[in-house]
């Protein structure tokens, strides 16, 4: 959908997801790295293919005038600039607006351009961290948790990618392009939901609740997501409304089917049941036949019945299980293509199927440019 | 006033919850006029069905979680098992550039208001369908909400220590992923109608997009076998990498990806010797003792105010940040910096604060233009003045239920 436009992109790992997106939607990205960087990591990798590679280094001059050419024959300048840095005065708005009055110019840096914070570093916990995400990940009271795989990176590059775009549909009324000041941190706000509303509407701070959910009943209660399973454990919730109630009536019958005790679910009218004023009381009551029963469950058996029965609820996969999921395969969301060793290296696919079609992924710009290997300019 | 970037942009949703209607709200934060399309009957879930309310009390204009994804929009009630309403509906569509919806995979079709009928009165219509599994696929009809999403994409399996229970993500965690990214492909279908003419029908699984954010560990196994694990804070590259204790009650988290930065975290903590020990000289000798490393750090935070501990190592250029509470995020002088919290007039709450998106651009800056609206607080304003639509006419839907 992006057929025509050019991306540079000389972003380090906070901003890789931008290009990608980008390219996946069609944008011919030329991704600038510095000589001797690591494009064997997995994470390099994966975030960076569906892009033509360029090899420029910033202290050179020649390589800075290659530079200034490549934005001169941009759209889009994507940037993560480290201040000191030869590329952040490359890639500085002030420099390069005068001479390509027609790029848009999104500056992706961890607290924004301005501000008290704006010269501070932070890596992925740092932002996680910075950004409230840590403090509602982890057991209440114990220490603050991030994913294991960074985050924050691509909560960063997803909001870049958006602001880039909205900056280039107002290009084509005004014919200017400008600048866009992205905020890692800002960005890692978007994970928290509407975490925020508590504090702005109840006065209330959200904490972390390990394996709990908490935030759906005015009483506080807190409901069970994790449960041991036989392989693993199963996300399953207590859900009200509609979806919810078809979800109860058909676990419950489930176990009714199997000759699982009911306890406190037997007699439980599920028409009527939210959990909006339960209290923890009832909601023990409630998760304990629950518990033994999925535990004699595997992942595998549950999201298939789950399916089967139209409930709410996922087995909590490690990767293995998703790159065997059979929902993913039927809709082509792998995509092989070739490494820079010739070996076939497996990607995920084009985030959006349009029209009908999942885009391929581009094994670089021209076919003396594959993904992965240098082309030196 | 500058006019927004996407002010000549008209975005109508149907749907409700997350993964919908964020994406209308990050367009109508650059201007997009967002209509957000609800039934009395069957109001969006997130209206009545989760806290917080204002003064505790569930109510269907009270919804502060409604409220954090619908600032800067207008809403209209339209019966869709109402034949009128449905022809509502697609006038509506036809008026619009955008649909966004996120129902399950068929409803939009079984009421009429599927993509291919749709794009017959409307050929440049961009439509973008949102959904846990996708439009297509074995399980295409799974019913599901993002916070177990997040569950089997894979996110949770990695929170977490090695040797305890996978860890919950705050709120639908996957769906703000599928809306971020949903954002940039329905202005990609923008970009390509304006350079075409030519609408487009865009399909975005949930599930799909947030394994773009695993995209590393999804790779790595495919490469090598290799199954990620939960490691708590611990990360492969850096050491010390973690969050630890501080006086006030609260947490910092530092990481250093270097030998000399660990040298200038020792100096900051005025225990420069620290860093010629020979357990904590290397990267890889700092991880072999992480523990008794990570012991004498806390030991030192807990000495120290988190945000005061923070702000000496990163003059010292270390990386550091306290952990901030979302309460924190309010008295950020960073994000107030940035007008992160922006505040509207609100009928219910007095004053809703509107969180603004985390870009902004130099020449035509977003807005947060009004806080979330009320159930079909715009639906006359909405048919009258861009639909066109007459009192008369606006009465007669009414009396025929279409609005309801």
């Amino acid at each position: 959908m992006l057929g025509g436009i050019a991306v540079l992109d000389a972003t380090d790992r906070l901003g890789w997801l931008a290009g990608r997106v980008l390219a996946d939607l069609g944008a011919d990205v030329t991704k600038v790295e510095a000589p001797g960087a690591d494009l064997v990591d997995a994470e390099w990798r994966a975030l960076n293919v569906n892009k033509t590679l360029v090899e420029l280094d910033f202290e050179r001059t020649a390589d800075g005038e290659r530079f200034d050419a490549l934005a001169a024959a941009s759209d889009i300048l994507l940037a993560t600039p480290v201040p000191g840095a030869a590329a952040a005065r490359l890639c500085d708005y002030a420099r390069l607006a005068p001479r390509c009055p027609r790029l848009v110019v999104v500056t992706i840096t961890p607290f924004g351009l301005m501000g008290p914070k704006s010269g501070w570093q932070a890596s992925d916990i740092e932002l996680m961290a910075a950004g409230g995400a840590m403090s509602l990940a982890g057991e209440p009271g114990k220490t603050p948790l991030r994913v294991s795989a960074p985050q924050a990176y691509a909560w960063t590059g997803a909001q870049a990618a958006i602001g880039a775009l909205v900056a280039l549909h107002h290009r084509a009324a005004s014919g200017r392009g400008q600048q866009v000041d992205v905020s890692a941190q800002a960005a890692v706000i978007t994970a928290l939901s509407h975490a925020p509303a508590f504090v702005s509407v109840q006065g209330q701070t959200p904490t972390r609740a390990g394996a709990y959910m908490t935030g759906r009943s005015v009483t506080g209660a807190r409901f069970r997501v994790f449960w041991p399973c036989r392989d693993g454990y199963i996300n399953f919730i207590l859900y009200g409304g509609v979806a919810g109630r078809r979800t109860n009536e058909q676990l419950v019958a489930w176990m009714r089917a199997s000759g699982a005790e009911l306890g406190a679910l037997a007699s439980i009218d599920w028409e009527k049941w939210s959990p909006t004023g339960v209290t923890q009381e009832e909601v023990d009551d409630i998760e304990a036949p629950i518990a033994r029963f999925l535990a004699g469950i595997g992942k595998r058996e549950f999201l298939d019945e789950g399916h089967r029965r139209e409930m709410l609820g996922y087995p909590v996969a490690d990767v293995a299980d998703t790159a065997s999921d059979a929902q993913l395969a039927a809709r082509g969301f792998w995509q092989d293509i070739a490494g820079p060793d010739g070996r076939i290296e497996r990607h995920c696919g084009c985030f959006a199927i349009v029209d009908g079609k999942r885009a391929a992924l581009r094994a670089g710009g021209t076919p003396a440019a594959p993904v992965g290997q240098v082309k030196r300019t | 006033m500058t006019a927004q970037a996407l002010a000549d942009v008209k975005v109508v949703e149907f749907g409700g919850y997350a993964a919908g209607p964020h994406i209308g709200k990050l367009l109508a934060n650059y201007g997009a006029t967002v209509v957000h399309v609800e039934s009395r009957a069957r109001p969006d879930g997130f209206r009545l069905q989760y806290p917080p309310f204002a003064d505790g009390k569930p109510g269907i204009n009270s919804s502060g979680c409604f409220a954090h994804f619908n600032d800067s929009k207008r809403d209209i009630t339209l019966n869709l098992k109402n034949a009128q309403g449905i022809a509502l509906a697609r006038r509506l569509v036809d008026w619009c550039d955008v649909v966004i919806e996120n129902m399950r995979p068929g409803v939009m079709a079984r009421v009429g208001l599927g993509y291919d009928t749709l794009a017959t009165t409307n050929p440049r219509l961009v439509m973008l369908s949102t959904c846990n599994m996708g439009q297509t696929g074995p399980r295409a009809d799974t019913p599901g909400f993002g916070s177990q999403l997040t569950a089997l994409a894979g996110m949770c399996n990695l929170t977490g220590f090695p040797d305890g229970p996978p860890m919950l993500l705050y709120g639908p965690y996957i769906d703000y992923i599928a809306s971020t990214l949903g954002a940039s492909a329905v202005l990609a279908a923008l970009e390509r109608r304006r350079a075409t003419g030519r609408g487009a029908c865009i399909d975005v699984s949930q599930y799909e997009c947030g394994l773009m954010f695993l995209a590393g560990a999804l790779f790595e196994h495919h490469r090598s076998g290799k199954i990620a694990q939960r490691c708590g804070n611990a990360d492969t590259a850096a050491a010390p990498h973690g969050a630890y204790p501080a006086r006030d009650d609260g947490w910092i988290a530092l990481s250093c990806w270097s030998d000399a930065e660990f040298a200038s975290l020792c100096r900051a903590m005025d225990q420069a010797a620290l860093a010629n020990d020979a357990r904590y000289a290397t990267l890889a000798s700092r991880q072999a003792n992480a523990a008794a490393l990570d012991a004498t750090l806390a030991a030192w935070t807990l000495a120290q105010d988190a945000a005061a501990a923070a702000g000496r190592l990163q003059a010292a250029g270390v990386h550091a940040h306290p952990v901030a509470t979302v309460a924190d995020l309010f008295d950020d002088p960073q994000l107030a910096q940035r007008r992160l919290w922006r505040r509207q007039p609100h009928a219910v709450f007095g004053e809703q604060v509107c969180c603004f998106p985390a870009f902004d651009l130099s020449d035509t800056p977003g807005e947060i233009t009004c806080a979330a609206p009320l159930l079909g607080e715009h639906t006359e304003q909405v048919l009258r003045e861009l639909l066109g639509m007459s009192a008369e006419e606006v009465a007669a839907h009414e009396a025929a239920g279409a609005l309801d």
